[in-house]
């Protein structure tokens, strides 16, 4: 007699099994997961838009022959001594304490050689990266970690940051683990602790504060050096035109794909925006007050290929940050290291436990046998040759697109996949002439 | 043989009007005073509660500002000697490094926010957050100071010789608070220490250095009960 059929085992969508593993894991342990990284899930991101490319209306541009301009002025509204990169494509801010010394000192050379800017993050500049980058951002952030006058007179630019994009309104933490004494004694703290960055600034609060802030930071510096504030994307639009109206001379706008050394899950995956919606309002605040290429905007969270940079620079950007994308050209989730990242209980490509400080590449450690697995010279040819690409990338779609520098790239070379992304994007679903929110559609 | 030293001159104040000047002006000529320069007084008038003023001076200078002052006055300061003759407004002697600040009147908030070093003196009372995230400074408040002082310092001195507000110390790390008068309560992580040997001559150093008439005897001393060094879930409920 055969065997009555019975229903074959059914997951659902709701409680799926990483859910089901997170709440097993929550209590089981008594708390939430914290990690590295950005969002993990899947947003309306560049991937949705497509270029147009040229057409019987709009000529292309020779491949190689045909001059595509890539350089960006970052600075121009107050500072004395704007920035002027070769590139559209800067380091963003990661801190040692978080990444080792090799890895800041890789950031720096790759950035130098590719011709453009890294940054400092929280816990103060090293000598590795002042030494080694050209054009250095430095960071003034809640902590004031190693802040100090010296440095502050020494670099390049000033970057208040306001919030990051994995967790706008949060702050941090260093778990003690990565507190090494060199780590200690950049932040004045004991050894082995857990080192939290505060989420708001000791000594301002709100964007009258925050002009009289820029004031301080100007005079002290003799009003040579741009002063960049970094917002997470939240509230692109206000955030953008309150930068404005604080004396900014560069909005720096972080999406919530952007990484972090360490926060909760909860925190990473649900607040803040994708980038992907807040270009657009952050130009559009520029654009109302008049300032949309005199204050010059810094996007970042999620940009990968050429392709992303051309992107973000289409919908009215000035230049791109990268971080994540940095690090894994550094090495970062290697599978050279597949065996080490399965004893961690990960794999490579998933590897997210930065702040535990037992990173096989080397590169989110304080360990420092650890640490010497990361050659700075070769870590930093990797960076340029992954800088090359990305900006060879992007002028391979300007041409097509007829444009001779990456800023001529527009909104109306791009069209939309996804109504989402046709919608946080204001351009048209493919095929279409329907933007919405803004065009009755055909 | 010893050579004795050349006499020193006696110079004559450099007046700088903020009014007539401006404030660019002012900070300009202070940052660009080296170590030996002879300008070595300066009296500033009619501040008239500007911001930013005598911010990131590394000259061992003494300066005299004639009135009340906005924020973030002797900002980053690194070796001068400053007055403030009234009033300063939030944030004075922010991430100072060293040197030495006076302010003959109250300050606003978070009066000596993250500074490394050197000593700020307040004759009067300071308003909430004094000492938030201080890093080395030592800070003498002769009045009261105001709600979450100490706010998660690092390292350093507060002396209070009033009272204190609530919340004292919260999330505190290694530095020192003494306080003379009543404490509202105190924040996470606070607890009152033993005043040891070490700690009581911290103390009347700094109450000599801040020409403050206090006795050691009065004072409590406050610190960390380092039960949050480290996140543990059990601890949640303390934050």
């Amino acid at each position: 007699m055969e065997a009555v059929p019975r229903t074959k085992p059914r997951y659902s969508a709701t409680f799926d099994p990483h859910a089901i593993a997170e709440i097993q894991r929550a209590a089981a342990t008594g708390i939430y997961d914290i990690r590295g990284g950005g969002t993990k899930r899947k947003l309306p991101h560049f991937d949705d838009l497509l270029f147009l490319g040229a057409s019987v209306s709009r000529y292309p541009l020779e491949g190689y022959r045909e001059r595509c301009g890539t350089d960006v002025v970052l600075g121009t509204r107050f500072a004395s001594k704007p920035i002027r990169l070769k590139i559209p494509v800067t380091i963003a801010g990661m801190s040692f304490g978080s990444l080792s010394g090799q890895a800041k000192e890789a950031l720096g050379r790759g950035a130098t050689l590719a011709g453009t800017s890294t940054t400092t993050g929280d816990g103060g500049m090293t000598e590795e990266e002042r030494g080694h980058s050209d054009t250095l951002v430095y960071q003034y952030l809640p902590s004031r970690y190693g802040m100090n006058l010296r440095d502050l007179r020494r670099a390049d630019a000033i970057e208040i940051v306001v919030g990051q994009g994995a967790k706008p309104g949060g702050g941090g933490m260093l778990l003690g683990q990565k507190i090494s004494p060199r780590v200690a004694a950049m932040r004045n703290l004991p050894e082995g602790i857990d080192q939290r960055s505060a989420c708001r600034h000791p000594d301002w609060t709100g964007p009258d504060d925050l002009e009289i802030k820029i004031l301080e930071l100007r005079e002290l510096t003799g009003w040579e050096k741009p002063i960049y504030v970094k917002v997470g994307a939240s509230r692109p639009y206000y955030d953008t035109a309150l930068a404005v109206k604080a004396g900014a001379d560069v909005v720096v706008l972080d999406g919530m794909q952007g990484g972090t050394a360490a926060t909760q899950e909860v925190f990473i995956e649900h607040v803040g925006i994708p980038i992907l919606a807040a270009i657009r309002p952050a130009v559009q605040a520029l654009q109302d007050l008049g300032f949309h290429r005199k204050i010059q905007l810094i996007v970042s969270g999620g940009i990968r290929t050429g392709a992303d940079v051309a992107k973000a620079l289409a919908l009215g950007a000035d230049a791109v940050s990268i971080g994540t994308a940095a690090l894994i050209a550094l090495g970062d989730n290697s599978p050279e290291f597949e065996a080490e990242y399965e004893k961690l209980g990960t794999a490579a490509g998933a590897y997210d436990d930065w702040h535990e400080g037992r990173d096989p590449a080397g590169i989110t450690t304080q360990d420092p046998a650890l640490a010497a697995r990361l050659d700075p010279v070769l870590g930093g040819r990797r960076l340029a040759n992954y800088l090359a690409v990305l900006t060879l990338e992007a002028q391979a779609i300007a041409r097509a697109c007829g444009k001779s520098h990456l800023h001529n790239l527009e909104p109306e070379d791009l069209v939309a996949l996804t109504i989402e992304a046709a919608a946080m994007a204001q351009v048209p679903l493919a095929g279409t002439n329907w933007i919405p929110g803004k065009t009755v559609g055909l | 043989m010893r050579v004795a030293a050349a006499p020193v001159a006696v110079n004559e104040p450099v007046v700088f009007d903020l009014a007539a000047a401006g404030l660019r002006a002012l900070n300009a000529a202070l940052a660009g005073l080296t170590a030996t320069t002879n300008q070595t007084v300066w009296r500033v008038k009619n501040p008239r509660g500007e911001h930013a003023i005598a911010v990131g001076v590394t000259a061992p200078v003494c300066i005299f500002v004639d009135g009340p002052v906005g924020y973030y006055c002797a900002g980053m300061n690194d070796g001068a000697d400053i007055t403030i003759m009234g009033n300063a407004g939030p944030g004075v002697a922010e991430n100072m490094m060293s040197g030495f600040v006076r302010v003959t009147g109250d300050a606003s908030q978070a009066a000596g926010a993250s500074a490394h070093g050197g000593l700020l003196v307040i004759e009067g009372n300071a308003s909430a957050r004094c000492g938030i995230s201080m890093k080395g400074v030592d800070i003498v408040v002769k009045g009261f100071v105001g709600h979450m002082s100490a706010f998660m310092a690092q390292s350093g001195n507060l002396v209070v010789l009033g009272d204190a507000g609530e919340a004292l110390g919260d999330s505190l790390y290694e530095a020192r608070i003494f306080v003379r008068g009543r404490v509202a309560s105190l924040g996470a992580d606070c607890e009152e220490r033993p005043m040891t040997d070490e700690a009581a001559a911290i103390l009347a150093g700094l109450l000599r250095r801040a020409d403050a008439r206090a006795e050691v005897g009065d004072f409590k001393v406050y610190g960390s009960a380092r039960k949050l060094y480290n996140f543990h879930v059990d601890h949640a409920g303390h934050y």
